[in-house]
């Protein structure tokens, strides 16, 4: 998670972000010199144990437990083709699903076009995923009405917030119901004028997830719209 | 190639037709964004050439066999068009850019980390509004920036440039005039970081004393165009510098 | 048309766009009536005679004119020639795939060439240089390099430009002329959703729209070409509603790309 007020350091590709033999993490590679190189252009965060630089954008690859928005592409007869906007193929069986369904007849549950809220429980050596709707009280389940919007995935972590709090304030200020899939497709429900201004608000952290004073930011401009509602 | 007698492309103190010094490279003009579908994206404006890129992945490799089971596929097409020269040129590829998306393709490979997307492709739109001489390595330039605006991981960038002979004498970045009358062109591009090169082609005559010191411009030349190529990117985010007051 | 980069409008898109349009409004908050902010730069590829940059929301065209002498069709020997060809660039969307042009974007070439041709913006008879063997052939080709729907209007604008501001040699050593211009057509194209009739289509509204309708015009106030497309249909009042449209609108882009000039 992104602190609000610690000094950003801008990385390229190829530049050395540390010499010592840290435990390294994420967007970091090891060069022939020993050092360890971005292989983005995005930011650097240090932690205790980890570096890691975030992109500014990039492609998301499913990873075992995330919860995931997917959009189905394509119906067979005992599973769906998802698409969760990741270079390999995602599926989802309908043993996976809350519903009690027969080979062949699974369209009348999920058709073409309609949207889940899933979370990835299995990814194989070819990064191909398997994503489920069974597991409870996660809220995983399909999608129904609202409106769907795409961030870069990076931007996901800011769009939440520390503990949900900047989602959360979305919510509140906009009397919207927000479910943001750490792909980065974010399913919005409520009154229309909420929809849109809770939209908006994304597009700005999207925009600007780079900047300090975000969370000061958003609580200036949902209060302002707020008043102009009025 | 040959001077055609009415066009002197050097005067008595070494200064180029167009009023550059040996070693100066035309104006450099750099951007990203400057598309909403792709993944990524730049233009270079490049003395007269004007390029946009787009970069789309990674994504499913299609068709299914050009797929590599071990690494993402980097697919660059390079394509002018049809007002992009003085004669309407056809549209659609000829021999020349299918050559030219070829060696852009690999040299872009050098520099992406491909080892971490198997069985994807990385396309890389290059079009060409107007070319004015050295399209392959400004391409190549904006390509690269391109790449690191999409978020694909890399190594390094790869950023270009050209030498050439006119005169007999060793110059910088190659004008129209000077390609199509010079001695001599010499095209190459590096890794940023490392001066490794990953696009060398060349016609015309030269001697090892010439290359060497073509070489030896380039790599001067290079350093100073990835500069360029950094300010493109870091524009967008230019008040996170200061520490994003704000 | 391409859907989105799935392939798929999804329901919940559609369902959205729809509960909007009942407040009279559309996804991006514009009237029926209204165009996406738009601007149309001369001179973006200096090397052609004519060109122009065209961004029309997140539409982006770029039109350049090429001018070379040709020898003319048989059937015309007195006339100028013009053709039109329009790119849509696998740059310019996820699905547009690289390879020649397709029914769409052949369609798009066709439909902008006929409001061109049709309204006789250049006098080709003053581009005969001599009969039945040099005349002048306008070139006009069309990079689509970022698309998000409405490309024949954003190719009209630009074509419009470019040919306005354009400047040749019809003689090597001679002096540099301007094209002989006689009006200046603009098409406004308009898709049909429920029964609600709206100009300047995203992408988003094209896919959800069941039949579209192009109604080039001219400042004179007369229809020079029309153009029918999709799988729906339109009451004669929806078509006479939308020349309208295509009047009032056509008028404001005219002026806002040519200014004074014209």
């Amino acid at each position: 998670m992104i602190g609000t007020d610690e000094k950003k350091e801008m990385v390229f590709p190829g530049d050395i972000v540390e010499h010592g033999n840290l435990g390294m993490r994420n967007g970091l590679f090891r060069a022939e010199d020993g050092s360890f190189r971005s292989q983005y252009f995005g930011i650097v965060q240090r932690g205790e144990e980890f570096i890691d630089v975030v992109p500014f954008h990039g492609t998301y690859v499913p990873r075992r437990n995330d919860k995931v928005i997917g959009k189905i592409l394509d119906v067979g007869p005992s599973m769906w083709t998802v698409d969760i906007k990741s270079p390999y193929m995602t599926m989802l069986h309908m043993n996976d699903t809350p519903w009690r369904l027969s080979s062949g007849d699974i369209k009348r549950a999920l058709k073409v076009g309609d949207y889940v809220y899933g979370k990835v429980q299995t990814v194989n050596e070819v990064k191909e995923s398997w994503i489920t709707l069974k597991e409870p009280g996660q809220g995983l389940r399909k999608l129904e009405g609202g409106h769907i919007i795409y961030v870069p995935s990076p931007k996901v972590p800011r769009i939440i917030g520390k503990g949900g709090a900047m989602v959360n304030m979305i919510k509140d200020a906009t009397d919207t119901r927000i479910v943001i899939g750490q792909n980065g497709i974010i399913w919005i429900d409520g009154p229309i004028e909420g929809v849109e201004k809770a939209t908006e608000a994304i597009e700005m952290i999207r925009n600007m997830a780079h900047t300090n004073g975000l969370t000061d930011r958003m609580t200036e401009f949902l209060k302002i719209e707020k008043k102009g509602d009025e | 190639m040959g001077t055609p007698s009415n066009v002197k492309l050097l005067d008595e103190n070494g200064i180029r037709l167009d009023g550059r010094g040996p070693q100066e490279l035309r104006p450099i003009r750099l951007r990203t964004d400057v598309l909403e579908r792709a993944d990524g994206s730049a233009m270079i404006e490049w003395g007269g050439n004007k390029i946009i890129v787009a970069v789309y992945g990674p994504r499913e490799a299609y068709p299914k066999h050009t797929q590599d089971i071990e690494k993402a596929v980097i697919k660059a097409r390079y394509n002018m068009a049809a007002f992009s020269v003085d004669e309407r040129k056809r549209p659609g590829p000829d021999r020349r850019s299918v050559e030219i998306s070829k060696v852009i393709s690999e040299a872009l490979t050098a520099a992406v980390m491909v080892e971490l997307f198997p069985r994807t492709q990385i396309d890389v739109f290059i079009e060409v509004a107007q070319a004015d001489a050295g399209t392959r390595i400004a391409s190549l330039t904006a390509a690269s920036v391109a790449l690191a605006n999409a978020g694909i991981p890399m190594r390094d960038f790869v950023v270009g440039c050209t030498v050439g002979k006119v005169e007999g004498k060793v110059v910088l970045d190659l004008s129209k005039e000077e390609d199509n009358f010079g001695q001599a062109d010499l095209p190459v591009a590096v890794l940023a970081k490392t001066g490794e090169v990953v696009l060398i082609q060349m016609d015309g005559d030269l001697s090892k004393e010439e290359f060497n010191e073509g070489m030896s411009m380039i790599m001067t030349a290079t350093a100073r165009i990835h500069e360029i190529q950094r300010t493109a990117l870091s524009e967008k985010y230019k008040e996170m510098d200061m520490g994003g007051a704000e | 048309m391409p859907k989105d980069a799935t392939g798929i409008l999804s329901e919940i898109k559609r369902t959205y766009l729809i509960e909007k349009l009942k407040s009279g409004l559309r996804e991006d908050g514009r009237k029926l009536d209204q165009f996406r902010n738009f601007t149309v730069e001369e001179n973006f590829v200096p090397r052609a005679q004519g060109s122009a940059f065209v961004q029309l929301g997140r539409t982006k065209v770029i039109v350049g004119v090429k001018i070379e002498d040709g020898e003319p069709f048989p059937d015309t020997p007195n006339l100028g020639v013009m053709t039109t060809n329009v790119e849509m660039l696998p740059m310019a969307f996820p699905t547009f795939e690289p390879g020649p042009p397709n029914e769409d974007s052949i369609e798009i070439a066709r439909v902008v060439d006929r409001g061109i041709r049709e309204s006789k913006m250049i006098d080709m008879e003053k581009l005969c240089i001599e009969p039945g063997k040099k005349v002048m052939i306008v070139f006009i080709d069309i990079d689509v390099i970022d698309f998000d729907g409405n490309i024949i209007d954003a190719c009209t604008m630009g074509i419009v430009k470019a040919l306005n501001f354009a400047r040749y040699k019809p003689d090597p050593e001679g002096p540099e002329i301007a094209l002989p211009i006689n009006n200046h057509p603009i098409s406004v194209t308009m898709v049909k959703i429920g029964d609600d009739i709206m100009c300047d289509p995203t992408l988003e509204e094209e896919q959800m729209s069941t039949a579209r309708l192009t109604v080039t015009m001219t400042e004179d106030g007369k229809i020079r070409a029309m153009q029918k497309g999709n799988f729906g249909s339109f009451t004669v009042d929806q078509i006479k509603y939308a020349i309208d449209m295509s009047e009032r609108v056509g008028n404001q882009i005219r002026e806002n790309i040519l200014g004074e000039v014209k």
